[in-house]
């Protein structure tokens, strides 16, 4: 059963690399942290790569992080390794990535004053 | 359009990195959208508290919840791995059960949710079984001698879960308010309600 498989991953990680939670539920502060868990999540059920490269992948940011002194939040970290393991896997490159968000970025910016004129 | 660096908005990189993954095929927005579901409201303690409150107020699904778990909580649309039994233990005045996975850290997610992080505890498994009494005394919980202790060690046949005793003064409450009462800790059975 998928559910129980995604369920289990996620749950037998590690002490210190684990996901944030209260009472038995995942925590998020904000919208993008749930969308970056999802992501993380599918994509291994997608077959994009096995849970263990990204709970490894993690496991060497939080460790950055914590030598550094200066460690990103969790999610920070949780985006970090997404985004290096799919460049990693040769999933997307880096130049495509900073291209999207570049569009993203604009599409935002369109959405937020609509009220003038665009060239 | 200024330059992307490493500060760039996370909200902004997250909607980048799912957009360039679905346009590639590798990822769909909807495989998305029902993992987060999955964990953000259909996994997790409420479901547990659900079936323990039904409990209270039925008794006819508490008889089934306590011969047949796994069949009892397949009336919510709830289910464990299929090869695993659900066994719901029932707290008393004169009996108190305390779960807890000595090999590893075996847990009824289906109703549970995520196991906290002492529940995977070295501390905890082998302490709990020990000296019960003082494990659950140091979450709060002081049992008078005469309540009888019971230690569950659950496997990867076999889960337990708690079935808490309903507090009292909550005769007025209807199912769904009795169900906000329970806690994960309860129906694990290191607190009482």
């Amino acid at each position: 059963m998928s559910e129980d498989t995604v369920s289990r991953s996620v749950t037998d990680m590690d002490e210190s690399i684990a996901v944030p939670r209260s009472n038995g539920e995942l925590q998020f502060d904000a919208p993008w942290q749930a969308r970056a868990f999802g992501l993380a999540v599918a994509l291994n059920e997608e077959g994009a790569y096995p849970w263990a490269d990204f709970s490894g992948q993690l496991s060497e940011i939080i460790a950055l992080g914590e030598r550094s002194g200066e460690p990103e939040a969790y999610y920070e970290q949780w985006l970090r390794t997404i985004e290096m393991l799919a460049i990693e896997k040769g999933l997307i490159s880096e130049s495509e990535l900073v291209a999207k968000m570049t569009t993203v970025a604009a599409e935002d910016d369109h959405s937020h004053d609509d009220d003038h004129h665009h060239p | 359009m200024s330059e992307i660096h490493v500060n760039t908005d996370a909200a902004l990189r997250t909607k980048a990195l799912e957009a360039l993954l679905v346009e590639k095929g590798l990822v769909s927005s909807e495989a998305i959208d029902r993992v987060v579901k999955e964990f953000e409201e259909d996994i997790g303690p409420m479901r547990g508290a659900q079936v323990v409150a039904k409990a209270w107020v039925d008794p006819d699904f508490r008889k089934r919840l306590l011969e047949d778990g796994q069949s009892a909580i397949a009336e919510f649309g709830f289910m464990e791995r299929p090869d695993t039994e659900l066994v719901v233990v029932e707290n008393t005045d004169e009996v108190h059960n305390v779960v807890v996975c000595t090999l590893c850290s075996c847990y009824p997610w289906a109703v549970l949710g995520l196991p906290p992080t002492w529940y995977k505890s070295y501390a905890y498994r082998a302490r709990v079984v020990r000296e019960p009494r003082k494990v659950l005394k140091e979450f709060g919980l002081e049992l008078p001698e005469s309540v009888e202790v019971r230690v569950w060690d659950s496997n990867s046949d076999l889960r337990y879960m708690v079935l808490p005793v309903r507090p009292d003064g909550t005769d007025h409450l209807d199912e769904a308010s009795l169900a906000s009462l329970v806690t994960r800790d309860s129906m694990i059975g290191v607190t009482r309600l």
